[in-house]
């Protein structure tokens, strides 16, 4: 992927400012209809997700009071697992959007909910509410693009320490939690500056995430385990509290993969945005930096309606449980300027994420010039690049690159 | 001596007992707490997480637009003297809003609560309660206030009662003629003894008078005189009418409810007359300013800008645009919705007059202002 401002066929070339601003009416106008048919329904909605999220952590955490039994470890820790995605997805993330706030309920609201992770929701509400989906897509403004720790872009620079980026990936997947609280703080930047440089909102910020890590581990790692000591169930269900938040963390970790990361997702240039970029201007990063995945409904209350990630883009703070219903007004827009309307079921859109991962952690070009057959030459010619200097490492990657743009020149 | 400093010793260690209990089971749900979960289970259990709510027992209808809901209260309701109000907080097509009804019973003894509403031409709440409020639906109260209530008989005196009202303006007082009359026959007879009351009832028409039926059986069975005025054919109660009903006037003290038109009109006769006149205002008058208006900015955690006029209180601005608001009356009386306001200018809504806050030169921490009674005058800065 290249910025599209550097790609040789500019996606959005076609349309006049014009029919950028209109475009952006028409999706003003979607939002609109759903503004004024929001109600009853809406509410009913999430209170009876919250209803069973809630009663399905409690049974399953009754049913881990007595995980020695290994049915009730495998249904307990099933149970615990979906609950746990259930309140970080199509809860937890939506509430703290303001996707509820027009129900003035002070228990569902974006200002008074905590969700059950590891980073506080003020510091995930800057960083992922402000920060991400104002600048989405911006290289260099917005973070969730590779978190910071990976290369997403053609256009970064490679280093040979990018080989190690699935592994990276991999671990961050697992530690997810914790890699958001991390990012949250922006961890390594402030870590980067002497102590006495660092901004008091930093010092602050670390403390209430300790704070939150540490009253989620004592739930999850102590107490309850503790609890189920009368029937020698400590182990078990500290491993079933594990299980969980693993589980929860690979599943979030995927879909999120999927909003931004797929192949065929683009990605811009700080300086070609405008500094007053309009409302239209905005809708279309959006449209373009975003990608969905198909499935079946219970995919999609459990992916927190992510799998509609390009309408969640358009429309942050709509209620979740109508971006189903918007998505063919919104893919029609697409289709009418023209525009790609990125959509695959959800284990190919996770490949193709993990794809680009894999394809940016070599070198640009390497992996589209490798073929089973040229496998040693080219881990022969990898390896050369590894171990040189910048300078003659540089020369390599461009005419790499190059071989790569010849080969794909002669297909064509 | 020991025996009385025992008691509360024990109390306080199975408070402390029940205190460390719940402190765990509270940490083994954070980030909720144990509360939030039985919320889910028994609502209207003592100390629910999500506040006093009650549930509806009965809809009954009064008039073709009026109805009175009996609600069952959840445990932690304090009680009510007859005469005073709640708070009531209702979902209307999803979102939470609170208006402030008169509690139509004296307390009962099943424990239940009842409020009686009209349906309000345009009124999302009082047309959803009217018409589609059903038994089981639950509702958010708050504690019963005002101090719109008589004064307890005292032994070997009569007090001397005029109540004026009009519309459903009867509810405050029906709630204090129930407790007086309708609870058991030697209550009656004592209220009877005690009370010399005169109802001066005012309704557009006769079978638009709520509670029409049980107001006469009271007047006659000589409980109490009744003066029903129908204004599509008396045309509006003036003072010379209500002089000419009520030879006794200048003795009886005087409870008032209705139209602001009405209180209006009795308060200055009644301050020029120099009598004791108890009022009941369900909202707040409205003075016309000139609608000025401007930008709503919110610090601290709330952090959004709202734009509003200059005619729409800024709890009502703040609260469409999403804001989650602290809220009481809605009409200036409960303190309730105050906020620092720590730069900007506001318009009291009710009397026109400005509030203003500048930075350097008023209290640091913010001008409180009651955001119910407050419209904008210009671009304001509020800590919320």
């Amino acid at each position: 992927m290249t910025t599209i401002t550097k790609k040789p066929a500019n996606p959005i070339a076609h349309l006049s400012p014009e029919q950028i601003e209109a475009l952006g009416a028409e999706l003003d106008a979607i939002r609109d209809e759903v503004i004024e048919t929001r109600g009853d329904r809406d509410a009913a909605y999430i209170r009876k997700v919250v209803d069973v999220q809630r009663k399905l952590e409690l049974g399953s955490r009754a049913v881990l009071l007595a995980s020695i039994f290994p049915p009730a470890w495998i249904l307990g820790t099933a149970g615990l697992s979906v609950a746990k995605i259930l309140e970080n997805m199509e809860i937890g993330h939506n509430v703290m959007h303001g996707q509820w706030d027009w129900m003035r309920d002070p228990k569902i609201h974006s200002t008074t909910w905590e969700w059950d992770n590891a980073t506080p929701s003020e510091a995930w509400k800057h960083s992922h509410n402000q920060v991400h989906h104002t600048h989405t897509n911006i290289i260099g403004k917005d973070n969730d693009l590779g978190y910071g720790i990976m290369r997403v872009d053609e256009e970064q620079r490679w280093y040979p320490l990018y080989l190690a980026q699935p592994l990276w990936n991999f671990i961050n997947a697992c530690l997810f939690e914790y890699g958001i609280a991390a990012y949250d703080l922006e961890l390594g930047r402030n870590l980067s500056k002497p102590k006495d440089k660092r901004p008091e909102s930093f010092t602050k910020g670390v403390k209430d995430t300790l704070k939150k890590i540490r009253k989620q581990a004592t739930k999850d790692y102590l107490v309850n385990p503790a609890l189920s000591i009368p029937t020698g169930s400590f182990l078990p269900t500290l491993a079933a509290n594990v299980t969980a938040n693993v589980v929860r963390n690979l599943w979030s970790h995927s879909v999120i993969m999927c909003g931004h990361f797929p192949e065929g997702v683009e990605t811009f240039e700080l300086k070609s945005i405008p500094d007053n970029e309009t409302r239209g201007e905005w809708y279309l990063r959006q449209m373009l930096g975003s990608a969905n995945f198909s499935g079946s409904t219970a995919l999609h209350i459990m992916s927190g309606n992510l799998s509609h990630q390009i309408e969640h883009h358009l429309f942050p703070d709509l209620p979740s449980n109508r971006y189903a219903e918007v998505a063919p007004k919104v893919k029609a827009v697409f289709d009418k300027y023209e525009l790609t309307y990125l959509t695959r079921p959800f284990v190919p859109q996770v490949a193709s994420a993990w794809h680009k991962v894999i394809r940016l952690s070599f070198p640009n070009g390497w992996l589209e010039t490798t073929t089973p057959t040229n496998l040693p030459t080219q881990l022969v010619a990898l390896y050369k690049i590894t171990t040189a200097d910048k300078r003659k490492r540089r020369v390599m990657l461009k005419l790499l690159e190059r071989k790569a743009k010849q080969e794909y020149a002669e297909a064509a | 001596m020991s025996t009385t400093t025992e008691t509360p010793r024990t109390g306080a260690r199975s408070g402390r007992l029940t205190s460390g209990l719940r402190n765990l089971l509270d940490s083994a749900v954070t980030p909720l707490t144990v509360d939030d979960l039985l919320d889910h289970f028994a609502p209207l259990r003592t100390g629910a997480a999500a506040g006093l709510q009650g549930r509806i027992v009965s809809v009954e209808s009064e008039t073709a637009d009026a109805a009175t809901i009996v609600i069952k209260p959840g445990r932690d309701w304090a009680g009510h003297i007859p005469g005073q109000y709640v708070r009531v907080g209702v979902d209307v097509n999803g979102i939470r809003l609170w208006r402030t009804y008169s509690l139509t019973h004296g307390p009962r003894r099943d424990g239940r609560i009842s409020i009686t509403v009209k349906a309000i031409p345009g009124g999302a709440v009082s047309q959803h309660l009217v018409r589609n409020a059903r038994a089981g639906q639950m509702l958010h109260l708050a504690q019963a206030e005002g101090d719109f209530v008589l004064t307890p008989a005292r032994a070997g005196r009569r007090q001397k009662l005029l109540l004026v009202t009009a519309g459903s303006g009867i509810t405050p007082v029906i709630g204090m003629l129930r407790n007086l009359y309708s609870r058991n026959e030697s209550a009656r007879d004592a209220a009877v003894a005690a009370f010399d009351i005169v109802l001066v009832h005012s309704a557009m028409k006769r079978d638009e008078v709520i509670f029409g039926a049980e107001l006469r059986a009271h007047a006659e069975a000589g409980r109490l005189r009744l003066v029903e005025r129908h204004t599509d054919t008396d045309g509006l109660l003036t003072i010379a009418d209500l002089e000419a009903e009520v030879a006794d006037l200048a003795e009886r003290t005087a409870y008032a409810c209705g139209p602001a038109g009405l209180l209006d009109t009795l308060e200055e006769f009644y301050a020029e007359r120099r009598l004791t006149l108890h009022t009941e205002r369900f909202r707040a008058a409205v003075v016309d300013v000139e609608a000025e208006g401007g930008t709503l900015t919110f610090g601290g955690p709330s952090d959004r800008v709202v734009e509003t006029d200059g005619s729409v209180p800024i709890l009502d601005a703040a609260e469409s645009a999403g804001v989650l608001m602290p809220s009481g009356c809605r009409m200036g009386i409960c303190m309730g919705c105050v906020l620092p306001m720590t730069s900007g200018a506001v318009r009291d809504l009710r009397t026109g007059d400005l509030t203003v806050a500048v930075p350097g030169e008023t209290n640091p921490g913010g001008v409180p202002i009651q955001t119910c009674i407050s419209a904008a005058a210009g671009d304001c800065h509020i800590d919320h």
